[in-house]
C-alpha cells in the first residue's frame, strides 16, 4: 500500500495540495464555539485574588466583606482547596536531580510571584465575583525575592524554597569530545554573551475553562481552551480523586495556543475543584491583564558561548553555558527544564563538528512560571549558534554564506548522530541554502548593501540555519513518567451517504489540523475532502492521544489518519467486491466512486455501498464483515524525534541616528518532509516568523529588581503587528521521513526557531562596520544606540 | 476586569450635558469617543462614574471657518480630521497628525476634544495645539470661557478644565501662505503612542515647537524656539534637551528619548531647509 506522492495526477491526490480549511468559514463568520460562548444552566463565575507581591508569607485572610457583597456565593482559600485537591510537582524521572516543591491550586503558605492566585471568589457573574475579590483582605508579609538569574545560586542570595536547599531546579551538561583541549589549541576561538527576553504567548483567545461536577453520576466535565485534552483528563482525575473514566474534557474551538495551553494552571485546577465542591458549573475566563501575569512565560535565558575553528573556518567545537530563570515552580507536568535541555541538545545542530559542551542551569525566581512555548529552546539555541558562527565569520573575513557551506552537515551524510547526540534521519541543509541564495539573490543584495553604505544607508543581511525537533516519541515525556501520550490515533467511519467522519486525538488551535486531516482521510478513502468531517478535542469521542504540540499533529496524527482511512477504503472495496462479484484488488475508490482499477470504469458509488451495508446487509454474503469504521494508532520507533531543517534570511535597514530597525524582507527555505497542504505550511512558517520577529524586536515581559512586573497590557507589551512585518518568501525542500507512509515531519515551529537569529545577524551585519553588535533581545532602538555608543548614560 | 460604572445618560445638547454633570454629584464623567475612557474603566482605574455621553450633540462635530480662525468642534473624530479638506487647508498640522494616532478603529471613534481633555503627554494633538497657538473653548455652569493652549496643560493628565466644564471647540489661527507645519514622531509600531514626537509651526521666520512623549505634559519648547528663530540650529538642539524632561519606562530611558527628540528636530529643521 503505497501512495505515489511523486505523481500529482494520481487519483484523489489531495495530499500535497492547497485545499480550503473546512473550519475557516465558520470562524470567519463568527460562528465558532469557544469556551466563552458556552452558557450552562446554574453556571457561576470565579475571579481570583492574585498576589501583588513577588514573594510574601500569607497571613490571616479576611473574607467576610467579600461574602457580604451582593452576588458573591463562596470564597475559597488555598487551605480550603488543599482539602480536596492534591498538589503537584512538575518533575520528570529521567531529568536527574530535578527539584521543585509541591504546588497547590491556590497558594497556601507563601505567594511566590506577582499574579499567583491566592483566593478564589465565586459570584453569580464575573463582575460580582470581581467586586467580591476586591474586598478580600490578605495579610501579606513580604519576603525577599530572587530575581536575577546569574546570581540565583550565589551564597548571598536568599533561597526561595527553603526545603530545597538552594535555588537550582535542574542542571545538565551535555558533553562530547575534548572541549578543553580543543579550545586551548584552536587557531581561532570566538566568544559572545547572549540574552533572550522573557516573553509570553499572547493568544487571541485567553485561557478559559468551564468545569461542571455532576454529583449524581460522579462525573466531571471540563470545557477548556487547551491543546492536550487527554492529558488534562488524566491529571484532573488524579488530583481531584475522580476515576479517569469519569472525567470528560472537551476542547472546542481554540483561539491560538502556541504551547501556552498545554500546561496545568493552578487557576484552572482551582476552578475544577470549586465545581466539585459547589456541585455546579464554574467558569473562569482569564482577562488580558491576568494573562500577562498568569500565563506561562518563556525564553528567559542568558548564555555565554564560545566557538572554536581552525584556520580555514572549519568549526571544531562549541562550548556554551546557558542559564535560565523559570519562576518559582517547574511547570506541570512537562517541567520547566525542557527549554534549557533543548538548548543543550540543539546548539550547533546544523553543523558537523566533534567537540561539544553545553550546560544549562535552570534556576528558581520570584517571577511568572516559564515553560514550553512555540519552538521550545530552539530560538535560544539558534541565536547562540548562529550569532557565534556569524561573529567568527566576521572576524575571519569569511562570507556568512561561505562559512555555512563549509560547515553544514553534507546532504548525503545521513543518517548521522551529532556531537550533541541527536540522531538525524535525513536533512537538506545545503539544498536549502542553495535555494535561499537563489530566492534572495544574495550577490545582488550584497552589491546593493555596498552601494547604499556609501550613501550612509546601513543595511544588513542575516542568515540563520537551524534544525527543528518534531514528531516526538515517548523519549520526550513518557519516559519520565508523565502520562503524556506520544502515540496518536484516528478513527475513520463511513456513513450511509458515503461521507466520512474522522475522529482524531490531535487537536486544532487555529493552525489547520482539521484541514490536513480532511485531506489525508479524503485521499486515503478516495473521497473529496468536503465529504470528510473532522472531530477533535473530545476525550469521550476521539481515540486516546496526545493532542497537538511539538509539531506532532501532521507527522503522528496524520499517519494514523492515513492508515485508518486506507483501512476503511479496504473495507468498502471488500463489500463492493462482494456486491459486484469482483476482486477487491481489481477495484479502486476514486472521488467517492468504486471503479475498475485498470480501466477507471465506474461501477458503484460509495453511497450505494453505504446503503447496502447499513440498510440491506441481508443481501451480502453471510460472514462478510459489514463494517465501515476503523481505528489506527501510530507512534514513531526508529528515531526519538524527526528533525527538520531550514535556513532563514533577513534584510534590514538600521537608522543609526534613532536605532530603529526596518525589516525589508525575510526569506525562509525549510524542509518539513512531506507537505500535506502548501498554503498551511507557508502560513505556519510565516506566523512562526512573526513570533520570532516579536522575540527579536518587540516582546519582553519586564520585571524590576524586586520582582514587580512593569508591563502587562497590550499597550506596553509589544506584540508584532502587521504594519512592521516584512514581505516573506517561503520555499520548500521535501525530505520525507521513512518512518511513516505519509512521510510528514512537523512545520509548526521552524519559523519561530530561526527568525530571531536571522534578524540579530542582519542588524549586526548592518552596524558592525560602525563598531557595534547587539546580542541582547529584544533589539530595541535604545539597545542598538547603546551598542553603537551613541547613548552612554 | 469588568468595568464598573455608576450610570449612563445621553446628552442632547451642551446645556443638557452640563445639567447632567451637575446632577451627578461630583462623579459625572464625560464620555466622548471612549477610546481612552473605556480602556481606563476596563482596567479599573476609575469606578462608579456617572457617564454623560456627549456623542449625540451634533453641534460639536466638524470644522468651520470664523474669519481667520478655524473652529473645530470637540467631537470631531480623528478620522474626520485626517480627511476634512478645510482642516487640511487651514491647519495642515492636525491633518498630518491624525493618521499618526492609533489605528482606523480608534480613529473612527476617538475625538479631538477627548484627546485634549485627556491630555496624555504622549498624544499628538496636545502638542499640535501648542504649536498652533490655539485656543480652547470651555463651557460650564458659569458660562463660556477661552483658554490659550499654553495655559491649558498643567501636568500629567491634568488640565485647566474644571470637572463640570465641557471642552466644546478648538480655535486655530488659519495657516497663512508660506507657513510650514511639520509633525514627526518615532513610535515602535505604527499607531503606538510615540516614544518622542515634535510638532512644529513656522510662521514668518518664527517657530513654535510642541513636544510630546517628552515630559509629563505636552511642552512648548521655548528655549529651542528662541534659538531657532535666531538661526542657531546646534543651539536649538542643545536648548531642546533642556526644554524637556522625558520619562523613563520599559520602552525607553529618558536619555534615549532626549537624544531622539534632538534627532527629530534636526530632521524637521532639514526638511524646512535649515543648513545643518
Ligand atoms: C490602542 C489605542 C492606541 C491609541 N494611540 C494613540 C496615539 O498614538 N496617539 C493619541 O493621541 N491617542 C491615542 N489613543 C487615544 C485616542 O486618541 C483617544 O481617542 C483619545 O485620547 C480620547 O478621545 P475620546 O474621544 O475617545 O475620549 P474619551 O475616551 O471618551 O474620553 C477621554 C477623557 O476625556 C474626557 N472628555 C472627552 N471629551 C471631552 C470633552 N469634550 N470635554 C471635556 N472632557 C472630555 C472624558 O471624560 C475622559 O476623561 C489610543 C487609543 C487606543 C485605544
Amino acid at each position: 500500500m503505497t501512495i505515489r506522492f511523486e505523481d500529482p495526477n494520481r487519483p484523489n491526490s489531495y495530499i500535497g495540495r492547497t485545499v480550503p480549511r473546512p473550519n475557516a468559514g465558520k470562524l470567519v463568520a463568527g460562528r465558532g464555539r469557544y469556551v466563552d460562548d458556552i452558557v450552562l444552566p446554574r453556571m457561576v463565575h470565579v475571579a481570583f485574588v492574585r498576589s501583588p507581591h513577588p514573594h510574601a508569607r500569607i497571613g490571616a485572610i479576611e473574607t467576610g466583606a467579600a461574602l457580604a457583597e451582593k452576588g458573591v456565593l463562596k470564597v475559597f482559600t488555598g487551605k480550603d482547596l488543599a482539602e480536596i485537591c492534591t498538589p503537584w510537582e512538575g518533575k520528570l524521572a529521567h531529568l536527574q536531580g530535578m527539584k521543585t516543591p509541591p504546588q497547590h491550586p491556590l497558594a497556601v503558605e507563601r505567594a511566590c510571584w506577582v499574579g499567583e492566585p491566592v483566593v478564589a471568589v465565586v459570584g453569580r457573574t464575573r463582575a460580582e465575583a470581581e467586586a467580591g475579590a476586591a474586598l478580600v483582605e490578605i495579610d501579606f508579609e513580604p519576603l525577599p525575592a530572587v530575581t536575577d538569574i546569574r546570581t540565583a545560586l550565589d551564597k548571598g542570595t536568599p533561597v526561595l524554597h527553603e526545603a530545597l536547599g538552594d535555588n537550582l531546579c535542574f542542571r545538565k551538561s551535555n558533553e562530547a569530545g575534548e572541549v578543553d583541549r580543543v579550545f586551548a589549541e584552536a587557531p581561532r576561538v570566538v566568544e559572545a554573551t547572549f540574552k533572550t527576553a522573557r516573553h509570553t504567548g499572547v493568544t487571541l483567545e485567553p485561557r478559559v475553562i468551564i468545569t461542571d461536577w455532576n454529583g449524581a453520576d460522579g462525573q466531571l466535565t471540563a470545557h477548556v481552551s487547551n491543546q492536550a485534552p487527554h492529558m488534562l483528563q488524566v491529571l484532573l482525575a488524579g488530583h481531584l480523586d475522580i476515576p479517569e473514566s469519569r472525567v470528560h474534557v472537551i476542547c472546542g474551538d481554540v483561539g491560538g495556543s502556541f504551547g501556552l495551553k498545554v500546561h496545568v494552571y493552578p487557576d484552572e485546577v482551582a476552578t475544577a475543584a470549586i465545581a466539585k465542591i459547589m456541585g455546579r458549573p464554574v467558569k473562569f475566563a482569564s482577562d488580558r491583564v491576568e494573562a500577562f501575569t498568569s500565563d506561562i512565560h518563556a525564553r528567559d535565558h542568558e548564555a555565554t558561548g564560545r566557538i572554536a575553528l581552525d584556520e580555514n573556518g572549519m568549526i571544531l567545537g562549541f562550548d556554551v553555558d546557558d542559564w535560565t530563570g523559570i519562576g518559582p515552580y517547574s511547570i506541570y507536568p512537562r517541567t520547566s527544564a525542557v527549554e534549557g535541555l533543548q538548548v543543550t541538545n540543539l546548539i550547533g545542530g546544523p553543523y558537523a563538528f566533534d567537540h561539544y559542551r553545553c550546560r544549562t542551569s535552570v534556576v528558581f525566581q520570584n517571577k511568572g512560571i516559564c515553560a514550553q512555548y512555540r519552538a521550545v529552546g530552539h530560538p535560544v539555541a539558534v541565536a547562540i549558534t548562529e550569532g557565534l558562527v556569524d561573529k567568527a565569520a566576521a572576524e575571519m573575513g569569511i562570507d556568512p554564506i561561505e562559512i555555512r557551506r563549509r560547515n553544514l552537515i553534507a546532504d548525503d551524510d545521513y543518517p548521522k548522530t551529532t556531537a550533541a547526540g541527536l540522531k538525524l534521519e535525513g536533512l537538506s541543509h545545503h539544498k536549502s541554502l542553495d535555494s535561499l541564495i537563489e530566492a534572495m539573490d544574495y550577490e545582488g543584495l550584497r552589491a546593493e548593501q555596498k552601494d547604499l553604505r556609501e550613501k550612509g544607508v546601513h543595511r544588513g543581511i542575516g542568515i540563520a540555519s537551524f534544525i527543528e525537533l518534531t514528531n516526538p516519541s515517548p523519549f520526550m515525556y513518557g519516559i519520565g513518567g508523565a502520562r503524556i501520550s506520544a502515540q496518536d490515533g484516528c478513527t475513520v467511519r463511513m456513513d450511509p451517504d458515503g461521507s466520512v467522519v474522522a475522529l482524531t486525538g490531535v487537536t486544532e488551535q487555529g493552525q489547520g489540523t482539521e484541514a490536513i486531516m480532511a485531506q489525508i482521510v479524503a485521499e486515503a478513502v478516495g473521497v473529496s475532502p468536503d465529504l470528510v468531517r473532522v472531530v477533535t478535542g473530545d476525550t469521550r469521542v476521539t481515540p486516546f492521544g496526545g493532542g497537538t504540540w511539538a509539531s506532532r499533529g501532521a507527522g503522528i496524527g496524520g499517519e494514523a489518519a492515513l492508515q485508518a482511512g486506507r483501512a476503511v477504503r479496504q473495507q468498502a472495496l471488500e463489500v463492493a467486491a462482494a456486491m459486484l462479484q469482483a476482486k477487491a484488488g481489481d477495484l479502486d475508490v476514486r472521488d467517492g466512486i468504486i471503479v475498475d482499477a485498470r480501466s477507471g470504469e465506474e461501477r458503484l458509488t460509495l453511497a450505494e455501498v453505504g446503503r447496502i451495508v447499513y440498510f440491506r446487509g441481508d443481501t451480502l454474503p453471510k460472514g462478510l464483515p459489514r463494517e465501515l469504521m476503523q481505528t489506527r494508532h501510530f507512534i514513531t520507533s526508529d528515531y526519538p524525534y524527526a528533525f527538520t531543517n531550514g535556513v532563514q534570511a533577513s534584510y534590514v535597514e538600521v537608522d543609526t541616528d534613532t536605532g530603529f530597525v526596518k525589516l525589508l524582507k525575510h526569506w525562509c527555505v525549510e524542509d518539513c518532509g512531506r507537505i500535506i497542504n502548501p498554503l498551511l505550511v507557508d502560513e505556519q512558517i510565516r506566523g512562526g516568523i512573526v513570533q520570532g520577529i516579536g522575540a527579536a524586536l518587540f516582546e519582553e515581559v519586564c520585571y524590576d529588581a524586586s520582582g514587580q512586573m512593569l508591563n502587562g497590557t497590550m499597550a506596553d507589551y509589544l506584540v508584532p503587528m502587521s504594519a512592521e512585518m516584512p514581505d516573506m518568501v517561503i520555499r520548500h525542500v521535501e525530505t520525507p521521513t521513512a518512518e511513516s507512509a505519509l512521510g510528514a515531519k512537523g512545520a509548526g515551529e521552524a519559523g519561530t526557531a530561526g527568525a530571531p537569529a536571522a534578524i540579530m545577524n542582519a542588524i549586526n551585519d548592518a552596524i558592525r562596520p560602525l563598531g557595534g553588535t547587539v546580542t541582547h533581545m529584544p533589539f530595541t532602538p535604545e539597545r542598538i544606540l547603546r551598542a553603537l555608543g551613541t547613548i552612554t548614560d | 476586569m469588568k468595568a464598573s460604572i455608576g450610570g449612563y445618560a445621553r446628552a442632547e445638547s451642551v446645556p443638557h450635558a452640563l445639567s447632567l454633570l451637575g446632577e451627578a454629584d461630583g462623579v459625572g464623567r464625560i464620555l466622548a469617543g471612549g477610546q481612552s475612557l473605556i480602556a481606563a474603566l476596563n482596567l479599573g482605574v476609575s469606578a462608579g462614574d456617572m457617564l454623560v455621553d456627549i456623542t449625540g450633540i451634533e453641534t460639536l462635530r466638524g470644522a468651520t471657518l470664523d474669519g481667520d480662525r478655524l473652529v473645530i468642534g470637540a467631537l470631531t473624530r480623528h478620522g474626520d480630521i485626517a480627511r476634512d479638506p478645510l482642516i487640511a487647508e487651514h491647519a495642515p498640522l492636525l491633518a498630518a497628525a491624525a493618521p499618526l494616532i492609533a489605528h482606523d478603529a480608534i480613529r473612527n471613534r476617538g475625538t479631538i476634544g477627548g484627546s485634549l481633555a485627556h491630555a496624555d503627554p504622549a498624544a499628538e494633538y496636545p502638542a499640535c495645539v501648542l504649536a498652533l497657538d490655539a485656543t480652547l473653548v470651555l463651557e460650564g455652569p458659569a458660562g463660556r470661557r477661552e483658554v490659550a493652549a499654553e495655559d491649558f496643560f498643567l501636568g500629567l493628565f491634568e488640565t485647566a478644565r474644571a470637572d463640570e466644564e465641557i471642552l466644546t471647540a478648538i480655535l486655530i489661527p488659519c495657516a497663512r501662505p508660506g507657513d510650514r507645519h511639520v509633525i514627526r514622531e518615532a513610535a515602535r509600531r505604527a499607531g503606538d503612542y510615540a516614544l518622542a514626537g515634535l510638532a512644529v509651526v513656522r510662521r514668518e521666520g518664527r517657530h513654535r515647537i510642541g513636544a510630546f512623549g517628552l515630559d509629563d505634559r505636552p511642552v512648548l519648547c521655548a528655549g529651542a524656539m528662541a534659538k531657532w528663530d535666531a538661526g542657531d540650529v546646534d543651539g536649538m538642539i542643545a536648548a531642546l534637551a533642556k526644554d524637556i524632561d522625558p520619562p523613563s519606562d520599559t520602552q525607553a530611558s529618558a536619555s534615549y528619548r532626549r537624544h531622539l527628540a534632538g534627532v527629530l528636530l534636526r530632521r524637521i529643521a532639514a526638511e524646512l531647509g535649515e543648513a545643518q
